[in-house]
Parts: structure tokens; sequence; C-alpha cells
């Protein structure tokens, strides 16, 4: 009992999502503007897939992040 | 004489394609495209390294608003990834011309047909401007233009092989029957395979590791530059016949004699 309300607790202010393969872990309540923030991204330099669906660079601030969501975040590198 | 090359309803001076891989560090990619005198570089799209934050970037290097980039599907096995990897280019750059390649699961970097139709498909559909790269097929070369594509894009030989234009007639009718932009993209060595392409009708040449892998990359820029330009101009000029038969240059009247 007391194990489960610490971890109702802990899911209100942390969430788990998976950044480019990896598992990362931040705090709740996120938008893909704060994500890309935090990462100090440009994000005139990226495009960002949330679960599969690309997140439209204008909608990066309203578009809340949620545990367990799968994140890619893509740049241009040199190639043929 | 004017000649601009016509690509997707723009207009460009340069006949000369490059890609941007394989260079040692921003610096030199800038400087080799500046040599080149390319104005469309290719691009790839990859996950963000986020360990290493604050390093320089592509578009700092190269600025989107002076070259066209044209984003490709590199490394893509299926047609499901190609379309996935080209989308968000789109929304990346916001263009949407794009290079489609969907290679074979063997290692060859060999176009997988039947995949590459299949994209090339769903990507017009949604609104892409394809160029594609393909085999020297003209059966799969005319499929993919009937679907749409703004450009063909058949191999002069294997991607980073070097080995030039293995089948120079293949490409001849493929350039022959396409009402669309026919480059050579892959397999170019040196500036001569290059000039080929071009004398054979081609509407441009896309190459990278012979500028990237050459001893000196600014030199074969160069080198690739000229050998586009003369390439092109022998083709509008059209080449004297072929003849088994000498036939001196010199005539034979008024010779001094004994």
């Amino acid at each position: 009992m007391v194990l489960f309300v610490y971890f109702q607790c802990y899911r209100l202010f942390f969430m788990q999502i998976k950044v480019n393969g990896e598992m990362h872990e931040f705090a709740a309540s996120l938008s893909v503007a704060a994500l890309a923030e935090q990462l100090r991204l440009n994000p005139g330099q990226v495009a960002v897939e949330r679960n599969l669906e690309i997140v439209p660079r204008s909608q990066y601030a309203q578009v809340m992040l949620n545990e367990g969501d799968t994140i890619e975040i893509v740049r241009f590198i040199g190639g043929g | 004489m004017s000649d601009p090359f016509i690509l997707a309803g723009k207009t460009y001076r340069s006949r000369l394609l490059v890609g941007t891989g394989r260079y040692k560090d921003f610096a030199q990619t800038k400087a080799v495209v500046e040599a080149s005198g390319a104005e469309i570089v290719t691009v790839a799209l990859r996950r963000m390294d986020l360990s290493k934050k604050g390093e320089g970037s592509l578009q700092d290097a190269l600025n989107p608003q002076k070259y066209t980039y044209l984003p490709n599907s590199a490394g893509c096995h299926t047609a499901a990834e190609a379309v996935r990897t080209l989308r968000l280019a789109r929304e990346l750059g916001r263009w949407d011309l794009v290079k489609l390649e969907v290679i074979q699961q063997n290692n060859k970097l060999l176009p997988d047909i039947q995949q590459t139709l299949e994209a090339a498909k769903l990507l017009v559909k949604d609104g892409f401007k394809v160029m594609v790269y393909t085999t020297d097929d003209a059966i799969a070369a005319k499929k993919l233009e009937d679907i749409g594509c703004v450009a063909i894009m058949p191999l002069a030989s294997p991607i980073g092989s070097g080995l030039g234009i293995q089948n120079p007639d293949a490409i001849a009718k493929i350039v022959q029957q396409s009402r669309v932009p026919v480059l050579v993209d892959a397999g170019i060595g040196t500036a001569s395979d290059a000039c080929i392409a071009m004398e054979l009708g081609c509407s441009a040449v896309l190459l990278n590791s012979a500028l990237a892998d050459a001893k000196e990359p600014m030199l074969m820029a160069q080198a690739m530059k000229h050998a586009v330009i003369a390439g092109r101009t022998a083709f509008l000029a059209g080449r004297m016949p072929m003849c088994e038969a000498a036939s001196a240059s010199s005539p034979n009247l008024g010779k001094i004699t004994a």
C-alpha cells in the first residue's frame, strides 16, 4: 500500500519517455517545446516524431508528452 | 548559349549535384561544395546525438537559403521506412523535393525496385517531388516516370564503387525514352565518367564519394564542374559520326613535290 501510494506520487511528478531509442526520465507535464529546450535543441534544425506521428513545428508548445511515449528527434547530416 | 537545367519547375545553372557525406568536417564540406559550383546538395536524415550538444550543424555550414537541400532516404530498406524518413525531412526542411532510394537488404546498396515503386507511389500521392535512385533498367525507369517522379536517377555502378558507367547503352536508352530529367547517380569515379554521362544526354550528374574520397577533394570538385560543362556542351554540339576508315583533315591539293 505504501509502495503503491509512493508510486502514484512518483508518477505525478516524473515520467519515462524513450527518446531516440533510449529511456529518459523527465518531469511530468512536459511539452515538446519544453523537451527541446531541456535538450538544448535548435527547434528550426530538428524534426520530431511522437509515437510514429510527426509533430508539426507550429504545435511544439501545445503537444504534451505522456508516460511511455516514443520520441524520435532527427536532424540533417552529410549524406549522398 | 542559354541552357538552363529545369528540375521540378525550378531553373538551375549547374548540372552537377553533390552529396555532403564522407567529408572530414563541415569546413571541408563547405569548401568542396563551393568549388563544385553545385546548387543542389543531397543530405541525410539521422537521429540527433543527444550526448553531443552544441556541435555545429550542416545548415550552419551550407545555408539552406543558398543551396537546394535534397534530403535522401539512404539506408532505408522498405517503402514504409523511406516514406517515414522523407516525411520527417519535409517537416524539417519545409521543402518537398526529395531523393528516394530504397536499397536491398544485402549490403550491396543496389535499389530494391519493388519497394522503390511502392514508395514512389505513396510519396507522389502525398505531394512530394520525387527524384528517384534506380537501376539502369529502362522498364523500371518508365514505371517510375509514369508514377510521376520528377527525375529518374539510374546508377552508373554501385554506390561508392567509383567504377564509372558500366552500361552506357542502358543509360542512353533511359535518356531517350524519358520526358523528365535523367541524372546519373552513384558510381562516378572521376571527371571522364561525369563527362560521359553528360555526353550520353543526361541532364545532370549526382556524385559524392568521387569528391570526398579523392586525394584532393577541392581539386576533384573543380575537375567535375568542368567535366559536366564539357560533356553537356559536347552533347549539344553533337559528336561527329564514328567511321572505321581514316580520313585526312588536311587536303592533298597543293602539296609540295620533288
